[in-house]
């Protein structure tokens, strides 16, 4: 070993070359064998007439595309699911960035707030939701219980098709609030304390008046971070669904993903599954370029 | 955020925030409660947390006798274990390569890394099935583990860790004869603990709470993990016998709490972390 700066010309040292290739060779067979090479064949799939175990496949080019954009429960799917993100991705911004303002500039309680508010993130969700089909219970229920002590009748909150979708967003909404405060409490830190200083010199005094002029033109760039990383999670819902409503009544909670689970996986139409797959792809890595263009913004402002 | 104004002000702030608490935690607090109770005591329209007569033991019992509990429990740890572990061993050397090393294609497989990031995990999952079907490895521990192994989050934590490790450190580890695996495993492998932990609890709740493959790979009652267990519970129970039902999704729920609550810091640490991923 004489050459102590092997990195000065990459080409000129076959030893770290090798070596390289040896440590990276496990991850690249893994990412070829369980990711590229799956999500490749799900575009190649949606192409065929494929079922799972029939002998034959044929490619049909857009077939399957023709037939979902022709299909009424697609259409349905889709806006579901836009509809349910359309909730829980305001709900659970606004209720973050409450939460993080309010517990930040607390005198103290801040990490019992902080734990407590984040406990639904981290608890098994197809648990809970066994937990609030039991308190969604329409006779007894808790949720209804304490709205009669009020004088209002509940009602049933998953069987009514006008309400499932929007009680499943509220579900959402409870289970994903503490993750966008976190996210939030990170951004709150990184405004430099001098900037409220400078404010209240120049006569916002208020604690409106420093929301308005620093911490929200601040918070900007972490705001549309959080909004889009809220879209993309909210998009996937499905485990909700499963368990309460199996997309219905009469399609009602129908979404995207729990429609590629049973043309997929119920009804082996494999490669209709994978047509609706493409479209969910499509949809997320969209929304995944926005939150790229959203990370470059917030670097800027450190 | 500024720390001050009127005593009002601190009054209202944390009224606010502990009537929200009461909404937040009511699903577990409930949860708790019922699984406590008879069910004369469930079935009544009167509100209290504690029971008249305590049931506890009757619904716990006939939670872990109805349906195999602590095998869900153990399908879980085999499962997030297995998967953490052999995400590691493919991680940890790629990381270390492709922040420490000069070579031909490292670009390249850091843009596939980065692509990796934005896939999200259902995307695959029809191929990954016709994949582990035609190898008859359907309902088993393989078909829950082998899909997870490749972790771009894992790598990209990783690399971005190794980077902040001083050169100066390895340059004296090679002078002294070392080659680049001892480097890795006796330089790198102590000092990245932390990094190692965050990507740990990432990977623990994510494939803990993982729902949608298990109900695809697993028909076989003995294999659920967690999640899968406690709807096989729940259509069990037809949804009448709340007591016994409630007591499962505790034992079910226990665990990712009580880790929660031990090590809160790292665990929001390594949350935000993956949120920041998406």
């Amino acid at each position: 070993m004489t050459d102590v700066h092997p990195a000065d010309n990459p080409s000129e040292n076959p030893g770290e070359r090798r070596a390289a290739y040896a440590l990276i060779s496990p991850a690249w067979v893994a990412f070829v064998v369980l990711l590229a090479g799956p999500s490749l064949a799900v575009v190649v799939l949606s192409l065929t007439d494929w079922q799972l175990g029939a002998p034959t496949m044929n490619f049909i080019g857009l077939g399957n595309y023709e037939q979902l954009f022709a299909d009424r429960v697609f259409w349905k799917s889709f806006t579901n699911t836009f509809v349910y993100c359309l909730v829980v991705v305001p709900g659970s911004v606004f209720l973050g960035l409450g939460l993080a303002l309010l517990i930040e500039g607390a005198t103290f309680g801040r990490a019992f707030y902080r734990a407590a508010y984040f406990l639904p993130v981290t608890s098994t969700l197809i648990a809970m939701a066994v937990v609030w089909e039991f308190l969604l219970h329409p006779s007894v229920g808790l949720v209804n219980i304490v709205l009669e002590q009020v004088g209002i009748t509940g009602g049933d909150w998953l069987k009514n098709p006008n309400r499932a979708l929007f009680t499943l967003a509220g579900i959402g909404i409870w289970q994903s609030a503490g993750l966008n405060m976190v996210l939030f409490m990170a951004g709150l830190k990184a405004i430099p304390p001098d900037l409220y200083e400078a404010a209240e010199i120049d006569g916002a005094s208020s604690v409106w008046e420093r929301f308005r002029c620093v911490t929200w033109p601040m918070l900007g760039p972490a705001t549309l971070f959080v909004t889009v990383v809220s879209g993309i999670r909210s998009f996937q819902v499905f485990d909700t669904v499963e368990v309460l409503t199996k997309g219905g009544p009469n399609k009602a909670t129908e979404v995207l993903l729990y429609t590629m689970y049973t043309e997929a996986f119920n009804f082996f139409r494999t490669g209709y599954g994978a047509a609706i797959t493409v479209v969910f792809l499509v949809v997320v890595l969209a929304l995944t370029l926005l939150q790229v263009k959203a990370g470059e913004k917030r670097t800027h402002y450190g | 955020m500024t720390r001050r104004g009127s005593l009002l002000g601190h009054v209202l702030r944390h009224a606010v925030l502990l009537a929200g608490l009461v909404i937040m935690l009511a699903p577990f607090v409930w949860m708790i409660s019922t699984s406590l109770k008879p069910p004369n005591e469930i079935f009544s329209t009167k509100l209290s947390l504690l029971p008249t007569h305590w049931a506890a033991v009757e619904n716990y019992t006939k939670a872990f006798t109805k349906v195999p509990l602590l095998r869900y429990l153990l399908n879980g740890v085999i499962v997030t274990g297995g998967i953490f572990l052999l995400q590691l061993l493919v991680s940890l050397p790629a990381a270390y390569a492709l922040a420490k090393l000069r070579f031909k294609g490292s670009d390249i497989l850091f843009t596939m890394v980065l692509i990796g990031l934005m896939i999200p995990a259902q995307a695959p999952a029809i191929p990954r099935y016709v994949m582990l079907y035609e190898l008859g490895l359907l309902d088993s521990y393989a078909a829950l583990i082998l899909p997870f192994v490749f972790s771009a989050f894992g790598i990209f934590l990783m690399r971005q860790f190794f980077r902040t490790v001083p050169d100066d450190l390895m340059h004296a580890a090679r002078l002294d004869g070392l080659g680049e695996f001892e480097i890795l495993w006796r330089i790198m492998l102590p000092l990245a603990m932390p990094a190692m932990l965050a990507f740990g609890v990432i990977s623990i709740v994510t494939h803990w709470n993982d729902f949608f493959w298990p109900l695809i790979v697993i028909q076989t009652g003995d294999l659920a993990t967690p999640p899968l267990g406690t709807l096989f519970f729940r259509n069990e129970e037809a949804g009448s016998d709340f007591g016994p039902l409630m007591a499962g999704t505790v034992v079910i729920t226990a665990p990712l709490i009580l880790l929660f609550l031990a090590a809160q810091r790292r665990f929001i640490e390594g949350v935000t972390l993956s949120g920041m991923k998406g």
